[in-house]
């Protein structure tokens, strides 16, 4: 099998999953038959042209924002975070970034949302 | 709920004009819905249905005014749970309202209920939902596609005219292609996923269903636009969709993809497939045949993106913040492990390992490295011929019409492959429509549009004109009072 028994108790752990022996000698030949037909992608050699309109998915959209007029020398390009996050933050207040209230909980902390 | 037939438009002008209302449509979604959840054989299309839909405000305004509409219960609500069909959000009451459910309301319809699904999204059966699998109204021993069958069963089943679904690799398009309805993907982008529960977020887009193809153009209509909430929502101007299906086809160019059509396709696909592309040349398109040479490597490609992705998405869920707790832990660690191992399903926990071992030191770049220079390729591909001249694409939405339940559940790769026709706009982050183009022994076939970014009214024109030709594949038989099927 591509995949052991060992490598899955291995990656399990790493996703923080507990499974029972039957569910790794499962996962371990699952995973083994689909690797196997994936291993196509490593078959063809890709030419990969440069998009004239990249997809949607592959770089979201943007508008101009508060950060647009920072410096880009190189020493910020090679580093980004050498900036204080004060001064690439949309919004800054006493050592925080502000971002917007989730609506419906005004006055109450923000909540924990399960979208990104 | 509709037995005159008649289309959102018109259902909505009524409620506008006060010959009925909102709470009579629901009425009547309630009662189609009571006539397929009995018996031995339950749709099962819905995981929650508010018992007040319909008697809020009378919306007497709005181009959905009044009308009942179905929402996956991937998007969330405030007055109904979001489960996202798995026993770790069972119950789970979101703070806040997706941003394509506020602009239902905004346009006048009601929420009828929360419909079921592949748990977080990932499957192409509904069979793997913590609440039971959806069956499939035409044969209600087979799946009805998924991951939003429950969308798609409630649509073709009469109970409501329209419903709201997500798509990541085709679980909008082969749902609806399995339960012969229209199920639009639009352009990523296009609506917002903010309150979209995410599974694959480069990926997973909002789409609709609808039994025409101007009902499912309607409710696109209403749920598009740019949301601040949403990051990757695109600021650009909301086309007019329906008034897009009345454009015609005189002088479109419809490529055909040859790789869509391998020879193992089912003879009966290939033959409805066939007879569409013939409605489009009568119609006055130009049908011509074009090559997408990447395109055997979608499923592998997608099959790293979409797990690599999904089990980064879903590390948040944890056992702290949301839903299911493990009881008895003695650890923290423990507590994560078993409050995720008790509350994810078998598919869930095999995306979750598939991704992690793709994005683990070693494999990093013989997997997902790989798969990211092919999703390239292949939007390159479909960049080529667009620039080549074609307007819009014309495939079969799925190899083969809807399987039987269970068939596929011991077979992975062999589930992926009903993905095999839909995830390539997804990857390429195109607009991409499931229509009906006819029935293979009592099963609804589907035939599939994709077009160039923003291009949504092109497909539509296209699809709206094979409508024209073919005509619905018309309603599954309604189950018997009073019989125990």
């Amino acid at each position: 099998m591509a995949v052991s028994t060992q490598e899955v108790r291995h990656i399990a752990r790493l996703a923080r999953l507990c499974l029972d022996e039957d569910e790794v000698e499962c996962m371990a030949r699952d995973m083994s038959s689909i690797l196997e037909f994936i291993a196509v992608l490593g078959g063809r050699t890709l030419e990969v042209e440069a998009p004239d309109d990249p997809p949607p998915g592959g770089e979201p959209a943007r508008r101009a924002g508060p950060g647009d007029d920072l410096d880009t020398t190189a020493e910020t390009r090679s580093d980004p975070l050498a900036r204080p996050p004060s001064r690439f933050a949309p919004a800054w207040k006493d050592g925080f970034f502000v971002v917007p209230r989730l609506p419906g909980v005004a006055g109450r902390p923000e909540q924990p949302d399960a979208s990104s | 709920m509709n037995p005159d037939g008649v289309g959102v438009a018109t259902l909505a002008a009524r409620v506008r004009r006060g010959q009925t209302g909102a709470g009579a449509l629901a009425a009547a979604a309630r009662s189609a819905r009571r006539v397929w959840e009995r018996g031995a054989r339950p749709l099962n299309a819905f995981i929650s249905v508010g018992d007040d839909a319909g008697e809020e405000a009378d919306p007497r305004v709005g181009p959905l005014a009044g009308i009942p509409v179905a929402v996956k219960d991937n998007l969330a609500t405030v007055d109904l749970p979001t489960t996202c069909g798995s026993r770790f959000l069972e119950g789970f009451r979101s703070p806040y309202e997706a941003t394509v459910v506020r602009r239902l309301r905004r346009a006048g319809a009601t929420v009828f209920g929360k419909t079921n699904m592949d748990e977080f999204a990932m499957g192409s059966s509904t069979e793997n939902s913590a609440f039971g699998p959806t069956r499939n109204p035409w044969d209600r021993d087979r799946v009805p596609g998924g991951s939003s069958g429950g969308s798609a069963a409630a649509v073709a089943a009469g109970i409501v005219p329209v419903a709201v679904g997500s798509d990541t690799g085709g679980s909008v398009r082969q749902p609806a292609s399995f339960c012969g309805v229209v199920g639009i993907k639009p352009t990523y982008g296009r609506v917002s996923r903010y309150g979209l529960v995410a599974f694959a977020s480069s990926l997973d887009q909002v789409g609709t269903l609808g039994r025409t193809v101007r009902d499912a153009a309607a409710l696109l209509e209403v749920v598009s636009g740019h949301d601040p909430r949403d990051a990757t929502s695109v600021d650009r101007p909301v086309p007019a969709l329906v008034a897009a299906c009345d454009r015609g086809v005189r002088g479109l160019v419809v490529g055909v993809p040859r790789e869509y059509f391998p020879p193992g396709l089912d003879p009966v696909v290939r033959r409805l497939a066939e007879k569409a592309l013939a409605a489009l040349e009568r119609a006055g398109a130009e049908v011509r045949d074009v090559s997408l040479p990447h395109t055997e490597l979608a499923i592998p490609a997608y099959y790293i993106l979409a797990p690599a992705e999904a089990s980064s998405n879903l590390a948040r869920y944890d056992g702290v913040r949301f839903g299911r707790r493990h009881k008895g832990a003695d650890s923290t660690d423990a507590l994560y492990e078993m409050s995720r191992s008790e509350g994810f399903g078998t598919e869930v926990k095999r995306r979750i390992l598939l991704g992690t071992y793709a994005l683990s030191a070693g494999y990093y770049d013989a997997y997902y490295g790989r798969a990211q220079q092919a999703r390239a390729t292949i939007a390159g591909d479909f960049q080529r011929v667009f620039r080549d001249g074609a307007d819009v694409l014309f495939t079969p939405t799925s190899p083969t019409p809807a399987f039987a339940l269970g068939e596929r559940l011991d077979d992975p790769y062999r589930m992926y492959l009903s993905d095999i026709f839909t995830v390539t706009a997804n990857l390429a982050g195109l607009p991409a429509l499931s229509v009906p183009v006819g029935l293979a022994a009592g099963l609804p076939v589907g035939g599939q549009l994709m077009a160039a970014h923003w291009r949504e009214g092109t497909m539509l024109a296209a699809a709206a004109a094979i409508e024209a030709e073919l005509g619905t594949v018309g309603h599954p038989p309604a189950p018997s009072p009073g019989r125990a099927t």
